[in-house]
């Protein structure tokens, strides 16, 4: 419970104009110092060698390529999300059915799903799931690697999601259920127009880390040859002659690449944090 | 233990097909315990570095200087928002390659090998979050706790080390617990430095034999056990660390 004081100033509410938020800045432009740094370094080096391209022009060189790479990062996490969003919120539903019969598997699928390593699960869907789906129609579906990967990245979010919105709609007081109930809404009803509707709110800033972590999930997919940024980027670095003094700068830009897509994202969430918490 | 289930996992295969040749055949057998060995080890010491960080790290906000505070800071964003593949990747490949490498007697060996690596590369990673968790931890302790050491002429490293730290991290337990299992779980992305651990010493069984499902099988089981141990270790310590009318 937050007591408010008169005459006292809330340093929360002020905190947004406090100097300790100016420090945040700085935080971003810390890593593309290094990188800068880096970058100088491996100028330096190249200097040795003047016949080959020093590491920044082979970086800049490649770059549009990697960032061709890092669109597919996007797209399968923007994919993965939805799968993961749609699915979990069925099994977190699922997960508090009156019936067992749906309780328990439900629970099951949740918990192997949250307890895998993500990597676990990657190779799982890669190497079992079939490269070509038969469909009723006669047709066949092709599920390229990049698909399949997309699929296995939202399994374990899936799970989260699931335990995200089961431990949102448990939050919500039992009073809430009993008025409704008393209202002569059904359970259905119920869920749909009053427990749900209270759950976005509470259940919005911890999807977004997950968001975040989904994204930076994505990477792992080079390990089984989707060509994405990381995937890219190694190719890159071989078809520049596999110079020692390029691994630098390449990885350093990679990371600042998902540096500058995931920070502002736990920033916003952080912000959406402060602003639905809920006082209790 | 291997003459024990050697039989039965040998009959396993002639009658069904089920081929969990690390139960039955002794080399992929010393291949699976020494990736047991190797990725228990991994956890281990990446955890524990993790914490060793956390601690330090959340010492060092408490601090006076903004500097140091700031440092801290960008330390903790930087290695939470990106990704952990990528830091090992960059740690190993990128720094390693300026490590100096060290006379084996014929042969060169870099002085930290891949498996250091991953414990540095993962325990800087985790520990990003630990400094988290331990700092929210130390700030849900009552201002008035530290007030009373200080009237009790208890140093400000003596304050941390025996009053605050104690209560702050039995508040952090509960987010410990999950920031721990999560690292353990990444501790099989070592796999991209080729660390013998357990993903990928199955995967060279899988590829060697042709027996992806049964492996996969064994992985998942292994990782499910290893998260269930630390998860149930870390929830019995909260229990007996639990100090009456403290906390819930």
């Amino acid at each position: 419970m937050k007591t408010v004081r008169p005459f006292r100033i809330d340093a929360e509410a002020l905190s947004s104009f406090l100097p300790s938020r100016a420090i945040r800045g700085w935080q971003g432009l810390l890593l593309l110092g290094i990188f800068l740094a880096s970058l100088a370094a491996a100028q330096a080096q190249g200097v040795a060698a003047p016949q080959t391209p020093s590491a920044i022009a082979t970086l800049i060189e490649w770059m549009p390529f990697i960032l061709k790479g890092f669109v597919l990062n996007l797209v399968m996490s923007f994919l993965a999300m939805g799968i993961a969003t749609v699915l979990g919120i069925a099994l977190g539903m699922l997960q508090l059915s009156h019936s067992r019969l749906l309780r328990a598997p439900a629970w099951i699928i949740t918990h192997l799903f949250r307890n895998s390593p993500w990597l676990v699960i990657l190779f799982v869907v890669m190497l079992l799931v079939p490269f070509e789906v038969e469909l009723p129609g006669g047709r066949n579906l092709i599920l390229s690697d990049w698909i399949k990967a997309t699929i296995a990245f939202s399994l374990p979010v899936m799970a989260n999601v699931s335990e995200i919105v089961r431990g949102a709609i448990v939050s919500i007081p039992r009073g809430q259920w009993e008025s409704a109930e008393s209202l002569a809404f059904t359970r259905g009803q119920t869920l749909r127009w009053i427990i749900l509707p209270q759950c976005v709110k509470r259940a919005i800033p911890p999807w977004m880390n997950w968001y975040a972590l989904l994204a930076m999930a994505t990477p792992m997919a080079s390990i089984l040859g989707v060509r994405e940024a990381v995937g890219n980027a190694q190719a890159a670095m071989e078809a520049a002659g596999a110079r020692p003094e390029l691994l630098v700068p390449f990885y350093l830009f990679l990371l600042l690449l998902f540096f500058a897509y995931i920070y502002p994202i736990s920033i916003w969430t952080r912000a959406i944090e402060r602003k639905y918490a809920v006082e209790t | 233990m291997f003459s024990l289930i050697a039989p039965l996992f040998q009959r396993l295969y002639d009658e069904t097909g089920l081929n969990f040749i690390i139960f039955y055949d002794r080399y992929e057998y010393d291949r699976f315990v020494s990736g047991i060995a190797i990725s228990l080890q991994l956890i281990f010491w990446s955890i524990l570095l993790s914490l060793v960080i956390g601690v330090l790290g959340a010492w060092v906000q408490t601090s006076r200087s903004r500097l140091l505070r700031g440092v801290v800071n960008g330390y903790i964003q930087l290695f939470r928002n990106t990704p952990p593949l990528i830091q090992l990747l960059f740690f190993y490949f990128g720094l390693g390659a300026f490590t100096p490498q060290v006379d084996m007697g014929g042969y060169y060996e870099p002085l930290i090998s891949s498996f250091a690596w991953a414990i540095l590369s993962l325990g800087i990673f985790g520990g990003a979050f630990n400094v988290e968790i331990f700092r929210s931890g130390i700030e849900a302790v009552p201002k008035s706790t530290a007030e009373a050491a200080e009237s009790l002429c208890f140093s400000r490293w003596q304050t941390y080390a025996y009053i605050t730290l104690p209560l702050a991290f039995r508040i952090s337990l509960p987010a410990l617990t999950n920031n721990l299992v999560s690292l353990a779980k990444t501790t099989s992305l070592a796999y991209v430095i080729s660390v013998p651990e357990m993903t990928y010493t199955l995967n060279q069984v899988w590829s060697d034999n042709i027996n992806v499902p049964e492996m996969m099988l064994v992985l998942f089981l292994f990782y499910v056990i290893i998260v269930s141990l630390i998860a149930a270790g870390l929830h019995w310590l909260e229990k007996r660390l639990a100090l009456p009318g403290y906390g819930r």
